[in-house]
This record gives C-alpha cells, sequence and structure tokens, in this order.
C-alpha cells in the first residue's frame, strides 16, 4: 500500500528521471552544499518569527499560537500545467456561483432531479434567509479556495471547494517574500509568475460587487472575528495589503438598513464588507442570539442591498462535501460543459449500497465527515489504529449521511529540505480563486501545503502540516530543448 | 368567530442604552383559517418602520432607535375574523418545501432519549397523522405546564428531561419528534382566546406538522388539541428564534425589565369591557 502511496515525485516523475519543470532545480540542489540549505532553513525561521506568522491551533493542550512550518524548496508548476489548472478553477467556481444563484432561487437543478432536494434544504450551512433573495451579480462565492491534489503528471483532482472563507493566502504572499529574500539566485535562474499583485485583484473583486450607489468609489472593510481566531494574524495582514479598515462587529452598526463604521470623524458608510466570520455569527436578529462578533441588523442591510458581503451568506451550501460528489453533474448542468478538473472518486454513505462497500473497507479508504473541515472528524484507514476504525464504523452506522468516503489517493509528493536531508512528503494545493463582476482570476501559484511527517497524507495546518511557497514557471525552456535536440 | 387583540410589550432600562435594534413579527397574516380584519402596530419611540417579508413569508417590521433610550413600547391591536379548520392550515404563504423542515435546529435538536419517546409512543400507530395524534396527546400528558421552569433558551431535551415548561416548550417538544418520526414540523407563535382569562402575559405557541395528501396540520401540545378558531397564527419558522414576536438588542445600558400585556377577547366581548 505505502508503495503506491509514493509513486508519484513532482520532482522525480514517475521513472525517476527529473521532471522538466524541476530540472533547473534539481541541478542547483546538486550544486549546493548541504551547510547552505541548513543555514537558509534558520533565516527562513527567523524571518518568519519576525514577521509573526502564527496559527491558532483548536483542541491543542498547550499554548495556542505556533510558528507552521515552512519548507524552503519552492514547488513548481510549469505554465502549461497552470494553464488547465486555471481553466478548471474559474470553471468550477462559476458553477459553484451558478448552483448557489439556482438553489436560492428557481431551484432548476432540484426540480431536475440532478441533486437531491433534502441535501440542499436540511443543509446545515444553507441558510433559509436567503432564500428568494438575489445578489449582486448573482455572485455568492467570491473567493474560492479550492483544494487540489495530483496523483501522476497527468491532470489534477479536486479535493475540496471552499466556499465559505476560505484562509491561507496570507500564506501564499508571506512564502512568495520570504523566498525572495533567501533565494534570489534560484528567482534569477527561473521566470516565476508573480503573485503579489493577489491583494489588487481581490480589492478590484470587492469593488466589482459594491452596491451602485458606492458610484465605483466604495468604502471596504475587513470584518474578523477578532484576535482569538486561528487565522486574525491573515485577517490583519490582509487588511493592511488591501488598504482597508480591520474591523470587528462592534466597531460597525446598521441604522435603517445601512450599515456604518465608527471612526475618529464620525459614522462612516460600508458599502462592502469582506467577511471572515461564519455567516452563524453575522447578526444577533437573524442567526445565532448569542453571538457577541457579529452587527445587530446586518441582514436587513444586506437584503436592502445597501451592503454586499463577500462571500455571501450562505455559500457554504455548495461546498459541503455531500455536495461536492455532484460537482461534476451540477457543471454539466449549468454550463453545458464536461467538469475539466476531476473529483476524487467518492462514495456517498447515505447511498446503502455504498455504506456496506465503505463498511467492509474502513482500513482503505478514507472516511470524511460532510460537514468536517481542517481535517477534524476525518478516518485515514490505512493509518489509523483499529480502535479508531471500529470508532469510525459505529458512527457511520448510526448516521451514514453525515459521511462520505474516498480512496487513500496517491498524493504526490515533492522534496523537502530537512536536517537530514532532501526528501519526499506529501502536498496538496490551494490556489485562491477570485470571481467579481469583471471576470475571474486566479493568480499563478496558490498555497502548497505538505505533510511534514514522512508518509503522513494530512496536510492541514491544524493537524501540524506545513507550506511551502508554490511557483508557476515558464515553459520557454520546453521550446529551447526541443530546439536544442533538433 | 372575531377575535379582538391587543398586545403592549413594554422594555424599560435602568441605565438608558445609546441604541435599540428590534425585528417584530406581530403581524398575523390571511389563511383560510383566518382573515385579518384591521390591524395595526406602533411603536414608543418613534421611529422609522421597515415592513418586510422574511424568509418563512410572515411579515416583518424592523427598526432601530437612538438613545438615550428609557424605554421602547409596541403595542399591535387589531380584530381577525376565524374558522375552524379541524387544524388543517391550508392557503397559507408558503416559501419552502415541507423537506426544508426537517432542518434541525439547537433548539429542537432530538436527544436519544426524545427518539426513544417518540418511537415508543408511536409503534402501535400506523399512518403519520395518527402518530403526530399520539405525540399530542404523551406530550400533552406527560408534561407539566410551568412558567418558572424554564426559559426562552430552553432547549427541547432539557425540557424533556425535566417535563415541564411553557407552550414554547411543548412546542419544541412537539417538533424535535415529529422530525424524529420523519415528519416535517414547523414553530407557530400566536395568540389563543382562553375562556378563563382574557388578560394574558404572553401569546401562544403551538406547532404545525406535515402530513402527505393533507398537508400542514396544527397540534397544540399545550392545550392537547388541534388549533381551532380560538387560535390566531402569526408567524412560522423552524424554531422559536425564527418565530420570536420580538427580537431586539441594544448597545450600553443596563437593568432591561420586560413587561407584557396580552388582551384577547371576543369581538363584541371586548368591546363591552372596554365601554364599561
Amino acid at each position: 500500500m505505502d508503495s503506491r502511496l509514493t509513486q508519484f515525485d513532482e520532482l522525480a516523475g514517475a521513472d525517476g528521471c527529473t521532471r522538466a519543470p524541476y530540472r533547473k532545480l534539481s541541478q542547483w540542489l546538486a550544486s549546493t552544499p548541504p551547510e547552505l540549505l541548513a543555514s537558509r532553513r534558520e533565516q527562513a525561521e527567523l524571518l518568519f518569527r519576525r514577521i509573526g506568522i502564527t496559527f491558532a491551533v483548536y483542541g491543542a493542550q498547550e499554548a495556542t499560537e505556533r510558528l507552521i512550518p515552512f519548507d524552503i524548496l519552492p514547488r513548481i508548476l510549469a505554465r502549461s500545467e497552470w494553464a488547465a489548472l486555471e481553466k478548471g478553477l474559474i470553471q468550477r467556481v462559476a458553477a459553484l456561483n451558478a448552483f448557489l444563484a439556482d438553489i436560492y432561487g428557481a431551484g432548476d437543478i432540484l426540480k431536475a432531479g440532478i441533486v437531491p432536494a433534502d441535501l440542499v434544504y436540511r443543509n446545515p450551512a444553507y441558510c433559509p434567509d436567503m432564500a428568494g433573495r438575489r445578489v449582486p451579480y448573482d455572485i455568492f462565492v467570491h473567493i474560492a479556495g479550492v483544494d487540489i491534489v495530483r496523483t501522476d503528471d497527468q491532470g489534477f483532482f479536486v479535493l475540496e471547494d471552499n466556499a465559505r472563507t476560505p484562509s491561507g493566502v496570507s500564506y501564499m504572499l508571506e512564502n512568495r517574500e520570504v523566498m525572495m529574500r533567501l533565494f534570489p539566485e534560484l528567482f534569477a535562474l527561473h521566470r516565476v509568475a508573480p503573485i503579489e499583485n493577489y491583494p489588487d485583484e481581490l480589492l478590484a473583486t470587492l469593488r466589482s460587487v459594491a452596491p451602485p450607489r458606492a458610484n465605483g468609489d466604495p468604502t471596504i472593510v475587513l470584518m474578523t472575528p477578532g484576535q482569538y481566531n486561528s487565522a486574525f494574524y491573515e485577517h490583519s495582514f490582509l487588511a493592511d495589503k488591501l488598504g482597508v479598515e480591520l474591523v470587528e462587529g462592534r466597531d460597525l452598526f446598521v441604522r435603517d438598513d445601512v450599515v456604518y463604521m465608527r471612526t475618529t470623524e464620525g459614522p462612516r458608510r460600508v458599502d462592502v464588507i469582506y467577511r471572515r466570520i461564519d455567516d452563524d455569527f453575522l447578526d444577533p436578529l437573524c442567526f445565532r442570539p448569542d453571538s457577541t462578533l457579529g452587527v445587530a441588523g446586518l441582514m436587513g442591510a444586506y437584503h436592502a442591498g445597501n451592503v454586499t458581503l463577500a462571500n455571501a451568506v450562505g455559500a457554504g451550501a455548495a461546498d459541503d462535501k455531500a455536495m461536492y460528489t455532484y460537482m461534476p453533474e451540477i457543471i454539466q448542468f449549468y454550463l453545458g460543459e464536461a467538469p475539466l478538473l476531476q473529483n476524487v472518486p467518492t462514495f456517498r454513505c447515505r447511498e446503502a449500497e455504498a455504506l456496506a462497500y465503505v463498511l467492509d473497507r474502513l482500513d482503505q479508504l478514507v472516511v470524511k465527515e460532510v460537514n468536517g473541515s481542517g481535517g477534524y472528524g476525518m478516518l485515514v484507514g490505512p493509518h489509523a489504529t483499529k480502535a479508531q476504525i471500529e470508532e469510525f464504523r459505529a458512527k457511520l452506522k448510526a448516521h451514514p449521511q453525515n459521511f462520505i468516503a474516498q480512496p487513500t489517493l496517491a498524493l504526490s509528493t515533492c522534496p523537502i529540505a530537512l536536517a537530514s536531508g532532501v526528501a519526499p512528503r506529501h502536498v496538496d494545493l490551494r490556489p485562491f480563486v477570485l470571481q467579481g463582476a469583471n471576470g475571474a482570476r486566479v493568480v499563478p501559484g496558490g498555497l502548497t501545503r505538505v505533510a511534514m511527517t514522512e508518509k503522513s497524507l494530512v496536510v492541514n495546518s491544524s493537524q501540524g502540516g506545513g507550506t511551502k511557497d508554490t511557483w508557476v514557471i515558464d515553459d520557454a525552456w520546453v521550446d529551447e530543448e526541443a530546439m536544442g535536440q533538433a | 368567530m372575531r377575535i379582538r387583540i391587543r398586545h403592549e410589550t413594554t422594555y424599560r432600562y435602568a441605565e438608558a442604552p445609546r441604541m435599540a435594534v428590534q425585528h417584530l413579527r406581530l403581524t398575523p397574516r390571511n389563511h383560510d383559517g383566518q382573515h385579518v380584519v384591521a390591524w395595526r402596530i406602533d411603536v414608543d419611540p418613534d421611529c422609522r418602520l421597515i415592513q418586510s417579508e422574511d424568509a418563512f413569508g410572515n411579515t416583518l417590521h424592523r427598526f432601530s432607535v437612538d438613545g438615550p433610550i428609557e424605554s421602547i413600547s409596541t403595542v399591535v391591536e387589531g380584530e381577525v375574523t376565524t374558522f375552524d379548520m379541524a387544524g388543517v392550515v391550508s392557503g397559507a404563504v408558503e416559501r419552502f418545501p415541507p423537506i426544508l423542515y426537517m432542518r434541525e435546529t439547537p433548539l429542537t435538536t432530538p436527544s436519544a432519549a426524545i427518539c426513544d419517546f417518540a418511537r415508543e409512543t408511536t409503534s402501535k400507530e400506523s399512518g403519520t397523522l395518527a402518530k403526530l395524534h399520539a405525540l399530542l396527546g404523551a406530550i400533552h400528558e406527560s408534561l407539566t405546564f410551568d412558567a418558572a421552569a424554564t426559559h426562552s433558551a430552553t432547549t427541547a431535551a432539557e425540557c424533556f428531561e425535566q417535563r415541564n415548561g411553557v407552550c414554547q416548550d411543548f412546542a419544541h417538544l412537539f417538533i424535535a419528534c415529529a422530525r424524529g418520526i420523519d415528519a416535517p414540523a414547523r414553530y407557530v407563535s400566536g395568540y389563543f382566546l382562553s375562556s378563563d382569562a382574557e388578560d394574558q402575559v404572553a401569546g401562544h405557541a403551538w406547532a404545525e406538522a406535515y402530513v402527505e395528501d393533507l398537508g400542514w396540520v396544527g397540534f397544540d401540545p399545550t392545550h392537547g388539541v388541534a388549533p381551532h378558531e380560538n387560535h390566531v397564527r402569526v408567524a412560522v419558522a423552524l424554531d422559536y428564534l425564527g418565530a420570536a414576536p420580538i427580537r431586539g438588542t441594544h448597545s450600553g445600558g443596563a437593568g432591561e425589565t420586560l413587561e407584557v400585556k396580552v388582551r384577547i377577547a371576543q369581538a363584541a366581548a371586548f368591546s363591552q369591557s372596554q365601554s364599561q
């Protein structure tokens, strides 16, 4: 089993012959003394400590803030690989948006019997309060973080669509900044596509969906649940990069369906809220009455069209792991196109036949809770103890509809630099897709997450995973080589 | 029957808040079982009342007032003609398919004990309607009405454990049980004309469950009956939170006290008592 799990290395390829995108890195590594790598690793650690990137881990006994492990070797994609991925991502987000507009609108896909109605209406992330409401330009998902894995050099699979408040983009930006300081010589060897424009692209996206009254000059704020949130660092980082105010619920108020921000110069009308707070906490008059993080009356202002929320309320109804299994059909239904990115084959445990199959093979499959995220509530069969497997068996039998199962994927590996030398580790990729009224854009790259432990497949930072810089490099070398050989 | 209702809610503050926002679901709509003859809503202090329809089709009024606020008083008053429909609710505004009302909410999540109770209670019955009536009787029998025992955030599971509560708790328990036997169910807030008391300290609440071929059917577990012409239906939702007559919040201020006066009478009797 384990041999199958390590079959595709993005540097070495399937046949052990260095893959083209990694050729220069590989040569550089061969000519670089181990001491240099070691000192760069130390420098990286120092830089991150100084910047102060930390991540709060829920459920950990000891103190909550720690540094996310960073690996100094870039993960490299050729522009041709990226181009295909980008097209697929944009298609996927277009379908997610069409689906959300439909389930909160006419419900055509339910009437057509393609997605079961109970999966939508009983989905905890479906927001009844959004039914019959239009959102600006019918865009629900303005920012998506789509988790991608690959198993060979052919294609990419989508593991998860994160359509609520996906995080991690600050690591993508910081990783690049640190890499440029650490390895100017490597950047000189490659033509690496820039990602530094992400904040500008995000700002343009948010501006494009502002209410018309903002007259092209909207006031945008980033709303955080506060400093105890695991991604607070990212919230303050992004607000800073975007040049917008970082606000908490208590900094905002609603008067006659208009949202205002308290400022030293008096109330200022707010047009767009990039919110990094979950639906449930947005407005104590509509959702959890005990929420002190939200703004009373916010939903009224939202429904009146006086403020745009990104992402839209109720967007989570599309990224649920059960809905995920219908994405190929969803793409086909709304866009009339075949999906460019494949789903990981997934068993819906709500279906009796699938459940029986899954229960027979718990030691081989990955079982996920439909509404879980961040690697919580997940069973990785091949790496689980007997007790863990039995615990999941009981859960599955009690509430099969709450689970899906997938084969343990042979996730690709990338080299990482360890004290002991360079070694392969499993990776995934979270590119960030922006969808505005003026089109969709994806900065070339994303956040590569890496399982720091040998053979581990869990890359979530909440589970001890690390990150890498992700490079999309020009394929010019392909032509050079082709010509050289000719 | 023609029913006259006056419902006054007053919040007073020992220390005046800077600002307050409220959502009101206090306006009944027509359906086959009731016709709203006249209805008005008044809020003091003066403010802009914004009227809209919420997701479930209820009439929603929203307002915000600036402080310092010593008190907020809301009065609704009107007349409704009701007809006994044997509990069947037809001609009402429906914004969702019944399946939506299978959603669990924190207030209505069935505990293991509730599931057992629902199963045992209904095991000998066949057909959804018979099962629901069995639940109605069993809940009415096994719970004691006790206004001091619960509060607005008491869950169905808590209420079932202590076996007492108010109409809201009875309704939540019925909803949890009904969904537990796969019948979509929802919360109804409204008014009840009682034969023994014109003046009441609260509105009423009951439940509706969906029965194939019949549609939505009302169940009033507090009284152990199907709603009839003494019931005036105001708002529906998944639970109390979605249908609450008043949901509000204020910033600053302290020492909030609440006074509710509800007067419900047959229209003729009401005008007599007014002229005395």
